[in-house]
């Protein structure tokens, strides 16, 4: 299973999948989280969703110099935090931005697809399905 | 106790200086909780009595909550100010990602003193403000480019709010808002003329940093609980579906709706903009601000051919809400959608309060109707209810003021009123226009004791609605329990939460959110007493400032124009608020 942006024009932008995901993290605040809603260039336009789409090659595990992003069966990657170096190609490689960076550790911070945010998305906008059914 | 998860730091930023200092001061949060009950000494620290409203010393003050981030739906910023619009305290409340950004930048409180000698914006990223030159932005037609530009100009997007003034607030029309994120609104008392005033065109606070929660298996659960509610309640669902303006048809059957500035409170076209109508023929989106999962806010999208290009269209998002429907549709005689949300973007893109802006054009139609004005005074605009070109072109003339009518206007209606005649129907309460309520005399007290002369104080439109076809409340337990309500209210906005809210935030599920919040305990008596302190404090700051009290005038049209309680009695309603005057004083 893995999370799945179902269809964003259903997002009103209220970030409470944000909240969530950092409250997880015992964070009370913004920092701790992996999943992150902006509007597409004003609210008008609608938002944009951005978080980890589980790619079955990773690029970000592919730049990772110290094999501490290990692809995940069935898509994305797990990050083993003892491994890791905090050089930050995995941010530069992933080009739709969801490698977000834990700044008080220099450490990333990447989507595990837990699913936590769906439960707090009003709106069906997020939703967990199952590898083969995702095109999101 | 110095509990990380409460707010603590207060941001001091010097315009005249180009200067800033940040000051822990928890003990203010601890005591005052936050929101207003913070800026309210804020306020009183920092702004000297008597003081001119465009003095720079007059301060700005913002300031979120204790639950601010923590919890659904504490989603506002009050701002407070001494008010140019009336002249007394200014108090304003808004959304969008305004209250999470200023916590994510660090703060609880944001104070702007000063003015600057070149136009500004401000740019506040966690600790860092930087003062960016202005020059471009000042005199831009459209304050939704004003946004556009910071937006692409400045980090943080999806953290960050922007607030700005259009060219009402460069020109100090009193009653001119501050924007943010596009469609919330600073709305009322003219905060948008205060910018004006110190060449502050636009502030942005954008911050991501973290909150440590303890216990959080606790936290969790309270937050599930309160969050379900939000989403599940059907009060939240209607403000979901339709929005504010589903407000529209019941008032109206009520005969509550005013109607042509208030010479009626009924009409039978009023099918014709209710919030039903808009959805089915306008609705484009629906936002919500940060950490509120209902999204409430509605935005129209309207599609206008160009009149010299065939099939050539452009098409127009249009915030609108009750209130906005109220001031610029009905109070103008108008049930045109189309026309109201057309005059909507531009007072939108000029940046003044819809509120105000609808009542000082009903009565200056009126007035001309009366013959009290001419083509001469509105330099050739032929005012009548509906004619929305005329009315588009007359925001552009409050906003330039080409002539003395336009400079008087541009102060409300008082003014103007003072000025022209037809005080009988200026529709202002302590030189605040009115809200679009004439649910009964609770609503109309309501509007002349409220510390912001606003519904939103003490919800007297409720009680008119709740006790409808009951035998008339005494002056004194309609007083209470106008005091009761507005007393509650300051805890809430201490907090800071949307007031949508407020059958969530029961007093007792208030007291364990705080304490989650890392507050200190607090029972319902004692939120109760801090709400009581913090109304007295605002009371009698109004009162030291010139407000009338007991002798606040109400508009004769008011009492005229029959409500769902027939027509409403002066002397009732004078004894009314004569017990809530001696009430506040004496607490």
């Amino acid at each position: 299973m893995r999370l799945s942006v179902i269809d964003t024009e259903l997002c009103v932008g209220c970030q409470s999948c944000m909240f969530a995901c950092a409250r997880l993290q015992k964070d009370g605040g913004l920092a701790s989280s992996s999943i992150h809603i902006r509007s597409a260039g004003g609210m008008e336009h609608g938002f944009v969703v951005v978080v980890c789409r589980a790619c079955q090659d990773p690029p970000c595990a592919k730049v990772c110099p110290t094999n501490a992003l290990i692809p995940r069966t069935g898509g994305g990657v797990r990050l083993h935090l003892e491994d890791c170096i905090g050089c930050g190609y995995c941010r530069e490689a992933c080009i739709i931005g969801a490698v977000f960076w834990n700044q008080e550790e220099n450490k990333p911070m990447i989507c595990n697809h837990c699913g936590y945010c769906v439960k707090y998305c009003p709106h069906g906008v997020l939703d967990m399905r199952k590898e083969e059914a995702c095109k999101g | 106790m110095n509990d990380k998860r409460m707010p603590e730091n207060v941001l001091y930023i010097d315009l005249s200086k180009k200067s800033f200092k940040i000051e822990k001061r928890p003990q203010l949060f601890r005591e005052n909780l936050g929101g207003i009950g913070v800026a309210m000494k804020l306020l009183l620290e920092e702004c000297p009595q008597g003081i001119d409203p465009f003095d720079p010393q007059n301060p700005i003050v913002f300031a979120v909550g204790p639950l601010t981030c923590l919890f659904p739906l504490a989603s506002k910023t009050v701002a407070v100010f001494k008010s140019p619009h009336t002249g007394n305290l200014g108090e304003s409340h808004a959304g969008g990602r305004s209250a999470v950004s200023i916590r994510m930048a660090g703060y609880g409180a944001i104070v702007i003193k000063g003015a600057s000698n070149i136009p500004v914006y401000l740019a506040i990223h966690g600790d860092k403000v930087y003062f960016r030159d202005a020059s471009t932005l000042w005199g831009m037609g459209s304050n939704f480019t004003v946004g556009r530009v910071i937006r692409e100009h400045e980090r943080g997007a999806g953290l960050r709010t922007i607030m700005r003034i259009g060219r009402a607030g460069e020109n100090l029309v009193s009653y001119a808002c501050v924007t943010t994120e596009s469609y919330r609104h600073f709305g009322r008392l003219g905060l948008g003329a205060v910018f004006g005033s110190k060449k502050l065109k636009a502030l942005v606070v954008s911050g991501k940093s973290s909150i440590q929660l303890e216990n959080s298996g606790e936290y969790r659960k309270l937050y599930d609980e309160i969050y379900r509610e939000a989403v599940e309640s059907e009060v939240m669902k209607k403000y979901h579906d339709l929005g504010t303006s589903s407000n529209i048809l019941p008032l109206n059957e009520l005969g509550a709706l005013p109607n042509e500035n208030l010479r009626t409170a009924r009409s039978i076209h009023a099918g014709e903009i209710s919030g039903e109508r808009f959805a089915e023929d306008f609705l484009g989106r629906r936002l919500a601000c940060s950490h509120c999962p209902v999204g409430c806010i509605h935005i129209a999208a309207l599609r206008e051919p160009y009149e010299d290009e065939p099939y050539f269209y452009k098409t127009s998002m249009i915030s609108y809400d009750y209130e906005p429907i109220y001031a610029i549709g009905n109070m103008l005689g108008s049930y045109n959608p189309a026309g109201i949300l057309k005059l909507m973007d531009r007072i939108e893109a000029l940046g003044l309060d819809v509120m105000s802006t609808g009542v000082v054009l009903a009565w200056a139609t009126e007035a001309m109707e009366e013959g009290l004005i001419s083509k001469k005074e509105t330099t050739g605009l032929n005012l009548k209810w509906g004619y929305y070109q005329d009315y588009i072109q007359a925001t552009e003339y409050i906003t330039s003021q080409p002539n003395e009518f336009y400079r008087v206007l541009a102060k409300g209606v008082g003014n103007a009123s003072e000025k022209y005649g037809g005080e009988d129907y200026a529709l202002a309460y302590g030189g605040n226009e009115m809200p679009g309520y004439h649910t009964g005399p609770a609503a109309h007290i309501g509007f002349a004791v409220g510390t912001r002369h606003s519904h939103l104080d003490n919800a007297g439109y409720s009680i008119d609605q709740k006790h409808l076809g009951e035998k008339l409340l005494s002056p004194e337990e309609l007083g209470e329990n106008l005091l009761k309500e507005e007393r509650w209210r300051q805890i809430l906005c201490s907090l800071v939460l949307c007031l949508f809210a407020r059958g969530i935030y029961t007093p007792e599920r208030t007291t364990r959110a705080l304490l989650a919040a890392g507050a200190d305990r607090m029972d319902e008596k004692a939120l109760m007493e801090l709400g009581k302190k913090i109304h007295s404090e605002k009371y009698k700051f109004k009162i030291k400032e010139g407000y009338m009290g007991e002798t606040a005038g109400i508009p004769q049209r008011v009492l005229q124009t029959p409500s769902p309680w027939g027509k409403l009695d002066e002397e009732y309603i004078r004894k009314t608020i004569s017990y809530i005057h001696s009430a506040s004083l004496n607490q």
